[in-house]
């Protein structure tokens, strides 16, 4: 916090809006009327299913717009028990 | 040619029913021909801030389910004889409202008033969602403050899915009013400015309401701010944003009260 106000000189504002920035582009994937993000969203999660028992909240799919390209983002929480059947991959550590 | 605009916000106390009352008076103030719905069932209030609360009688669940005649539960203001009340129930819910009952309502009005202005509820349920659905155009209230954006651009996308302009493939129109804007804490970076909720929510500005102690001595007296107080920084503002609101291409600048040495000093409030 120190650090922040330091960098900021005390103004909040800048905060404010970079956190609203943030926050409503992954709530505009997720609620908005784009029939698309949530489209997909479905067809991925059915996908998922056949092969892993996944809780349909922990997958998060949403577009981030950038200056020249579109990050379309599929984010997929899957339990350890599921994960453990997937095997080791390098950087993946499985408890 | 009606005008039917739903004033919202998601939010609660954000200024949607203040915002009402001061726009249908501005507008009725200039010689239209307004009337001021309040579509929230249950827990009324517009017509406390217009200062009318013990001349209701019938009110829009009784019209809507066809009881009596709209003419019945019209209110006239005593002070601009062009605006009119219609009052919500204050003993009923928001399931009592049909969605038919209000299309006959809301196409009777049309017939009668130049401005049809609908005080929605807060939230995002049913009654807030019945107040939108046969505008026009709406006013989206929001605060310079994080959870207020955040439930103006949830309100934006219900305006865009769930309005009959909506779901027939019509582009249905936004505007933003800022309210309870402070020009010298956005300056010094404590408040998000106009450029960041501009930004953030991409609708069109409708108008800046300064953030004023008039506001609340005007509903204390039961007046909307434009007529309490004619000459003061909010009424200047909604009086701007009303005209906009009728074609007129009106600068947009911050209404201020006049703040002078003996002002600062010997009080906080200059007239």
């Amino acid at each position: 916090m120190k650090l922040f106000r330091l960098l900021t000189g005390r103004r909040s504002a800048p905060l404010a809006r970079e956190r609203l920035q943030i926050l409503l582009t992954h709530e505009r994937a997720t609620t908005g009327p784009s029939g698309l993000i949530s489209a997909l969203r479905e067809d991925i999660l059915r996908v998922i299913a056949k092969h892993i028992d996944v809780a349909p909240e922990k997958v998060e799919v949403t577009v981030r717009n950038g200056e020249e390209v579109a990050v379309l983002e599929i984010d997929v929480e899957i339990p350890q028990s599921a994960a453990r059947g997937m095997g080791r991959t390098p950087g993946w550590a499985v408890a | 040619m009606a005008e039917v605009l739903v004033v919202t916000s998601g939010k609660g106390g954000v200024g949607k029913t203040t915002s009402t009352a001061a726009l249908g008076a501005a507008l009725a103030q200039s010689g239209q021909n307004v009337v001021v719905v309040d579509f929230d069932v249950g827990l009324r209030n517009l017509d406390l801030v217009m200062g009318a609360e013990r001349r209701v009688v019938y009110d829009l669940i009784n019209v809507a389910n066809g009881d009596v005649k709209l003419q019945q539960a019209l209110i006239r203001d005593k002070r601009v004889d062009t605006l009119y009340l219609l009052a919500a129930s204050q003993t009923r819910d928001k399931d009592a409202l049909s969605e038919e009952g209000v299309r006959r309502c809301i196409s009777e009005l049309r017939g009668r008033f130049d401005w049809v202005i609908c005080d929605s509820p807060a939230g995002i349920e049913r009654g807030a969602t019945l107040a939108m659905r046969f505008a026009d155009l709406a006013v989206v209230v929001t605060n310079p403050e994080v959870s207020s954006v955040r439930d103006s651009d949830r309100i934006i996308g219900l305006l865009d899915s769930k309005t009959m302009k909506a779901a027939s493939g019509e582009r249905m129109e936004k505007l933003l009013l800022l309210t309870r804007y402070d020009k010298i804490r956005a300056g010094r970076g404590d408040m998000l400015s106009i450029d960041d909720v501009l930004e953030i929510l991409s609708i069109p500005l409708l108008g800046i309401i300064p953030e004023s102690e008039e506001v609340l001595r005007a509903s204390n007296v039961g007046a909307p701010v434009t007529i309490a107080n004619a000459q003061s920084a909010p009424a200047r503002a909604y009086m701007d944003a009303a005209r906009r609101l009728q074609g007129e291409s009106v600068p947009m600048i911050i209404p201020s009260t006049r703040q002078t040495l003996l002002t600062r000093l010997f009080g906080r409030r200059a007239a």
